[in-house]
This record gives C-alpha cells, structure tokens and sequence, in this order.
C-alpha cells in the first residue's frame, strides 16, 4: 500500500501550510486580542499598560517568534490557551468535537438513505413524471439555504405541534441516548435537507450515465432480473461521483455548521470557531483551523480508499 | 424442420406517440437450428436494431416494436411471439434461451466485478447453481472458450485481460446455458485480423459442438462467407436481398448487393495493388522522409520512489525512408507500435534514439511539412470551432495569418476533397463520418505538408464511404505529390493503397519491401499469419486454426538492448528480418 505511505508523508507538510496560512491571515485582519477586549476603550490603555497586555497575551514579538513559538507548543500537543477562557485550546476544541461529529455523521446518513435510492430511483424512470418530481425536490432542496429550512422545522413543530427541541448545553449520546438524538435530529434533518437533494441530483447523473453502459446491457442479455441489474451492476459503477461529493460534504460538516448551530443554540466547532474570529483569539483560531485542515485530510483520505475499494482499476492499476 | 425462429415483417421504431421514426421496415427471415444467418448491412442499415429486437432489449434503447411477429420456438417445444411477452417472461428467455455478444469486449464486461462472478451469475440465474457448482461450471465455460489458465482468471477484471480474451468471456457467457439461439453483433470489428480469425474459429467451431442457431451481424462481406449458411443484407432499414450464401455472393441480384461486394475491398494476396509509382525512378529525388533507428520506450516505474525498473520497448531501431509520392504501409496489431511510430514523427512522443528528417518539396514555403490524419473523424474535430476556425487552425498553429489567400485556399481544399463550399460556417457534428474525414484532410493540407501520416485513416468509415475516401486520397497524391505513411490494421485497404509496406510486430519491423512482393510472398512467418488471418471470399471453405499463441511482451527490463537485426533479401526491394530458430 505504498499510495497510503505516499499520503502519510505529505500530511504533516499540508498541516504546516495551512499553518502558516492561518497564522499570516489572522494576524493581517485589523484589531487584536486587546481591542476585542476592550473595544473602543482600547484607545484609553497607556503605552505601558498595552504593552504589558501583549506581553500578556504573548504578540508582542515579532510574527516569526510567534509562529515559531506556537509550532514548537504545536509539536508537543499543546496548541496554546485560549484567552477568551484560559483554557488549553486542544481541550476547548476536543469538548466540542463530539457534537459536530454526530451532527455531521447524521447528516450525511440521512443524505445517502434517501437521496441515494431517490436518485437511483429517478434514474430508472428517466423523463417521467416521478423522475419530474424528484428533479423538482432536489432543486427545492439545493437552492433553499438552510436557515429557511431550520427555521421552518422549528416553526412548524413549535407552533402547530407544540414540541420544541432541547436547546442550549449538549447532551451526551452515551449518558442520554435519547435525549441526544432528540437534540440533534432536528439539525441534522435541517442539515441533511439539502445535502440530500446534492446527492440526489449527482446519484442521478451518475446512474443515467452508467445506465447506458455497455455492461449493462451485457447484463440484460444475460436475463438479469431488471432490479438487480440496477443495484448489482450498475449502483456500483456509478458510486465514485456520490462518495466524492458526501466525502466533500462531509469534511466540511467537520468544520461545523454555524448557521444550523446559531438556530438550534448547538455548541459546535462552527461556533467556537466564529466567536474566536470575532474576539482575535489567535491561538484558538488556529487550533479550529488546523483541526478542520486534519478532519479534511482524513476524510479525503478516506474517499480515496473507497474509491480504490470501489473500483479495481484504481485498486489494482492499469494493465 | 419447423424453424427455431420465424420472424414476419418486423418494424421498430424509436420515438414516441407521432413522433415514432420507423428504422426497420418490415424484415422477415428464418432461422433453423444449427443455422447461422449473416445480416449484413452498412451503419444505418437497421441491422443491429433488428438484432436487437429480437431479445427485445430494444425496450432499453428507446426503441420499440411497431408491428410483426417473433416466433421463437423454446427448448420446451412451446412457440413464443417474442413480441407479445411480459418483460418478465423475456428475463427468463434471455440468457437461457437467447445468448449475445456484443461488438466492444473492453466495454461490455463490467469493469467492477471479477470474469469469475460475471460468468458464475450466468449460472445462477438460469441453472440454480450457486457457491462451488457455479464455480466449477464457470471454470469449464472459460475452457470451452479455450483460456489457458481459466481457474486464475476467474479471479480477473475485465481491464487485466485484452480485447481477444474478454471477447472469449463474452461467449463463454453467452453460451453458459447453452442457448438455442446466439445473437453476435459485430463481434470482432473491435478485434485485430489475427484474433478475429481467432474469434470466428472459435464461433464455428462452438456452433458445430452445440448445434446452436447463430445470428452473425456485420459490415464485412468477407467475413460473411466464413461463417454464413444464409445472407440477409439490409440497406436503410429494408431487406434487399436474402439467400443462401453462394448465392448472395457468386450472383447477387440487387443493385446494392452487388455494390457492397463491389465497395468492399477485398485481399487479393498482392494482386490489386497499385502500378502508378516506380521507385527506382523516384530514387533519384531526395526522399521527403528518412527515418534512421527510430526508438521509442517508455519508462515502467515501481515502489514508494518510483523508481525505473524497466521500460515498454514500443519502438525499436525502425529505419526507413519514404518519396515523394509514394505510400508506405505500415502494417501491425493493436500494441505492435505503428501509431506509436506516426506519433513520433509528429513530435508528439519523444523518441530515446534515432532520427528523422522531414524534406519539403523544392520551392515550397512549408511550415509543417509532416501533417496528420486519425482514426476516429468524430473525436478528432473539436465540436465547437466551425470548419473556417478548424481549417485555420494548422496555420495559425504554424504562426500563419488568416489572410485572404488563406481564405481561397480553403474554399479549392474544400471543393477538392468534395464538400460543399458553404460548408465554412458549419459545424463538425453537421457532417457524416466520411465528411469529417474528408474535413481532416483538407485541414492537414492546409499547410502544404509533404508528408502526410494516415493514422488507421480509413479504419472508422462504412466499406462504401471506405472506398471513396481512399480514392480521394490516391487522388490527392498525384495531384500534390504527397508522400503517405500508411498506418493500418487492414490488409485489403493496404493493398489497395501502398506502394511499400512496412510489417511490424512487437515494435520492430519484421519485413519490408514492395507491397506486391510482400502481399504475394511473405517470408516473416508473422507476416504469413496476418495474410492468413485475412478472411476472404474466395477461401470461404477454409476452416481457420485456432493459434493460441501469444504476443511477447514489449516491457524489458532496463539495460536491456535487443539484438542487431540481419535482414534476408528476396528480392530488388524486399526484405526480412531473419526469424531465431526455435523448438
């Protein structure tokens, strides 16, 4: 598996640019970690008081001292405090993990239980009427943003059915199985919408393509039953587009959803990234970023995989 | 004898509602068991249509019955209209009752699962084996269809196996069940002459073994007449003529008939070829291409570092040379590097060794003087110039203007190879296939080449389009002395076109000479098994061997230098190389 090596190698290398990256662009947006602080009083601190506040907060020196300060903390595992909460930024990230990951993992669950066989679906009853209505839900559902789409949910179940999801604090799958679920169900549904209508659309395609296929009429002459002929021969040449785009979908699902966290007051990474935006907390905007850049990496890691999984010429190379 | 199958005035249509189009008017034919019917017919003809009605997987296509009958007589004795069947009826009828192979083996398996489950799922379906009964089955299919080594390749895909193999699985498929009826649709078109000689043994063969009813489409007259018990040839979705064979073939009655066995070209063993060039005349001019131990390989890379452990030998040491207005053939199968040869004259492969020099005619202003034409006229234009842009192309790449003597001269080009002079603002897909052709010449010539490379130029084009654009090339050549590499695949077009020919194989050139001496009087065995391997009418009795030797494979690992060559004379201008004596 000398492609997996290959891919092991460059990772660090990818994690140190993108470190880089994220080090130069924050510090290039104006204000600091003390007029977020302060705000406009920052304009009253004295020339000494400032400047005991950066030593403080550490970005008095110069950037390469900074960055080369932070790197070596980032080696050991220790990506440096907070200074919104002094907390260590790997536990502040770590405590929010879990949540977006379930969140993202149900997501692409629902998108690939009901878009896949909606497309496929479609597929086989190409120009039809049904195949119609599955185009039009999937294009409802690609151009409605997702807070439409959150906020109707919460509508809908809080005014006419009377029930409102839990807000607030995340509640643990593995102490409350069913309080979790019903926590995160609303979201992921609301996030699943219009990942679903995505898949939809690209299991469509890829099955209108494969459906005419040489192979595929091998199959019909060879008396396959219509059904499997679908799902045997053609559903496993016309995976590769679906895996792309769910691993895409999916990697960016890891970086949190802000606008679906917002509404349903979910504490994600989406959100703890946003807030340390706003606040210039340098080390925990750096902290989400390279932890994204990681997640990222190992799902298209993982795409890749499947893809070799998928398909033999890819597994096995080319004559 | 009650027929196996009685089709009665067959017509299918594609389209819907009153929009049907009506592509087969009204075929009927018999078919006893045992039989083959050849259907011949050109692209548009409505045969593969017919074909594939009669599975009725023209459901599939957007096509659909209009009227007639399908009578099939099953295994059970049962008469069955075919065309009055439920879709579920007609699972259980193809397969077990109906087998078919398709014109494309490297596309017609699927490419994510092994030959093994492939085939296995024949027996599944139609026989109720499963687990070690459906391998076993599937093991002895692959032998029936001679694979050595069938329990490995079981476990192969489709893209580890060439195109004469996966050809062989296709009917190892088709037959699983021993079906009463086989539909093969163009099976070796896609094939080179010595597998598809390879392929027909095997058909022939099997029918003799199994006694199976046999459909046999195609364009190729002379493979008709190795196979055939009965011809039916279809022209526009009509039947003009059906028969039995030697009467189709010795006095054929319709005008069309009789000008598809006229248009086909057909190996006349060096007879036919052409008398319009003497060389040593032509001797004296400086060749318009000298190729000098031309070597072409490609590096193979394995491991972690990629490093180089060996490389495909693609070309090997070819020297040549070529005058003004002279053709040469270079003749070969698939992978025996007579592209890969073409393309480095062009500069679009770098060759490890060698060289070539290109020589303008006198007085000629030349920016390009090698220009080339490929196989395939609907690829090789790009959809979205118009012929003006596509024409203007070569000279403009050649850092020519478009000036208004350009202009003229792609109106004469135009006029010359016979399109239309409105043709400039039109596009490619207005065109047919032999247009297309007739558009990549002109565009070759747009920059007055002296060399001209034909890359299986002719390979894509229907037998009647075939002839006329051959025509148009010999044409060409008087009139502008042009020189031509011939690459091709296809000994009867060679014969029709070269002056010399050039026979590679496994990329070295293996005999060279005057193309009437090395078509009448080959001496390398491999040219003898090519000129073999042609199918023609007059050899229509002879059974062909099934050889199940393989080509050597071209990847040598580095350092490795093949021998020197020592070449044998037979003769003013022929050559061959000299064959290693072996057990």
């Amino acid at each position: 598996m000398n492609y997996l090596t290959r891919r092991l190698v460059t990772f660090p290398l990818i994690m140190l640019g993108v470190s880089v990256l994220v080090f130069v662009a924050i510090r290039m947006v104006p204000g600091d970690a003390i007029t977020a602080m302060l705000g406009t009083e920052a304009g009253l601190l004295t020339p000494d008081q400032r400047k005991a506040l950066a030593g403080y907060f550490g970005i008095d020196r110069s950037w390469t001292a900074q960055y080369w300060h932070w790197l070596l903390g980032a080696l050991q595992g220790d990506l440096g405090l907070s200074v919104t909460n002094g907390k260590p930024v790997l536990d502040v990230i770590l405590s929010r993990f879990p949540l977006t990951i379930e969140l993202a993992l149900l997501a692409v669950v629902i998108a690939l239980c009901i878009g896949l066989p909606l497309g496929v679906f479609a597929a086989t009853r190409n120009q039809k009427p049904s195949d119609l209505a599955v185009r039009i839900f999937a294009m409802l559902g690609q151009s409605t943003p997702s807070f439409v789409i959150g906020l109707l949910i919460l509508y809908i179940l809080s005014s006419v059915f009377g029930i409102l999801p839990t807000m607030g604090s995340a509640v643990s799958l593995f102490e409350d199985p069913i309080g979790n679920l019903k926590q995160l169900i609303l979201p992921a549904l609301t996030l699943g919408f219009s990942f679903t209508a995505s898949v939809t659309r690209i299991s469509r395609s890829a099955m209108l393509d494969v459906l005419n296929d040489d192979y595929v009429r091998t199959a019909r002459s060879k008396g396959v039953p219509a059904l499997q002929v679908i799902w045997r021969h053609a559903l496993p040449n016309a995976l590769i587009p679906v895996v792309t785009l769910s691993g895409v979908e999916f990697g960016y699902l890891l970086g949190g959803a802000v606008l679906v966290e917002k509404i349903y007051a979910l504490p994600g990474l989406g959100r703890l990234a946003l807030d340390a935006i706003l606040q210039r907390d340098y080390a925990l905007v750096q902290g989400c970023v390279l932890f994204v850049a990681l997640n990222f990496m190992i799902v298209n890691l993982l795409v890749d995989l499947a893809y070799a999984a998928l398909d033999p010429r890819i597994r096995l190379g080319g004559r | 004898m009650t027929p196996l199958l009685s089709v009665r005035d067959l017509r299918v249509g594609f389209g819907k509602g009153d929009a049907v189009k009506e592509i087969v008017h009204g075929v009927s034919f018999d078919l006893h068991p045992g039989e083959t019917l050849a259907i011949v017919g050109e692209s548009g003809s409505g045969k593969s249509v017919t074909a594939l009605s009669i599975n009725r997987l023209i459901d599939y296509g957007g096509g659909r019955i209009l009227s007639g009958a399908i009578a099939l007589r099953t295994r059970k004795g049962e008469a069955l209209d075919l065309t009055q069947t439920s879709p579920q009826r007609m699972e259980k009828i193809r397969g077990a009752e109906i087998g078919m192979i398709f014109q494309e083996p490297m596309t017609s398996l699927n490419p994510v699962k092994t030959i093994g489950w492939q085939l296995e799922e024949a027996f599944r379906l139609h026989r109720g084996l499963s687990g070690a009964a459906a391998h076993k089955a599937a093991i002895e299919a692959l032998e029936r269809v001679r694979i050595p080594d069938a329990e490995r390749r079981l476990g192969y895909y489709p893209h580890q196996l060439s195109g004469g193999m996966l050809q062989r699985v296709m009917i190892a498929i088709a037959l699983a069940t021993n079906p009463r009826l086989l539909i093969a649709d163009e099976p070796t078109t896609a094939l080179d002459v010595s597998v598809q000689a390879q392929i027909m043994a095997l058909l022939a063969e099997l029918k003799r073994e199994t006694g199976t009813g046999m459909i046999f489409i195609t364009h190729d007259i002379g493979l008709v007449a190795g196979i055939a018990d009965r011809v039916l040839v279809m022209q526009a979705g009509d039947v003009v003529e059906q028969g039995p064979l030697d009467q189709i073939l010795d006095a054929p009655q319709h005008p069309y008939t009789q000008h598809l066995l006229k248009a086909v070209p057909h190996f006349a063993g060096g007879e036919a070829v052409r008398h319009d060039f003497r060389r040593v005349d032509a001797l004296k001019q400086r060749p318009a291409l000298t190729v000098d131990d031309l070597t072409v390989r490609f590096p193979v890379t394995s491991g972690l570092l990629r490093r180089k452990t060996g490389a495909v030998h693609a070309v090997e040491s070819v020297s040549f040379d070529l005058m003004p207005g002279e053709t040469l053939a270079i003749v070969g199968e698939s992978g025996s590097g007579k592209s890969t040869t073409a393309r480095a004259l062009l500069d679009l492969v770098q060759p490890v060794r060698g060289s070539f020099e290109v020589r303008g005619l006198e007085g000629k202003s030349q920016h390009r003087p090698v220009q080339m034409v490929f196989q395939n006229p609907y690829a090789s234009l790009n959809p979205r110039l118009n012929v003006e842009s596509l024409l203007a192309e070569p000279v403009r790449a050649g850092g020519g203007r478009l000036t208004s003597a350009m202009r003229d001269r792609m109106t004469y080009l135009l006029a010359r190879v016979g399109l239309p002079t409105d043709s400039l603002t039109r596009y490619p897909h207005e065109f047919s296939g032999g247009q297309r052709q007739r558009l990549c010449i002109a565009r070759a010539l747009m920059v007055d080449p002296s060399v001209l490379v034909l890359d299986e130029a002719v390979s894509a084009l229907d037998v009647s389009v075939q002839a006329k654009v051959l025509e148009l090339l010999v044409d060409l050549q008087k009139e502008l002395h042009l020189a031509y590499l011939f690459v091709s695949h296809d000994m009867a077009v060679v014969e029709r076109i070269a002056h010399r020919i050039a026979v590679v194989y496994a990329g070295q050139i293996v005999e060279m000479g005057d193309a009437a001496a090395v078509l009448s009087n080959p001496q390398h065995s491999y040219t003898r098994r090519l000129i073999a391997a042609v199918p023609t009418i007059e050899r229509r009795r002879e059974r062909f061997e099934l050889d199940t030797r393989s080509v050597p494979s071209l990847v040598k690992p580095i350092g490795y230098e093949p021998r020197e060559a020592s070449w044998i004379s037979y003769g003013p201008d022929h050559k061959a190389r000299a064959e290693e004596l072996s057990a």
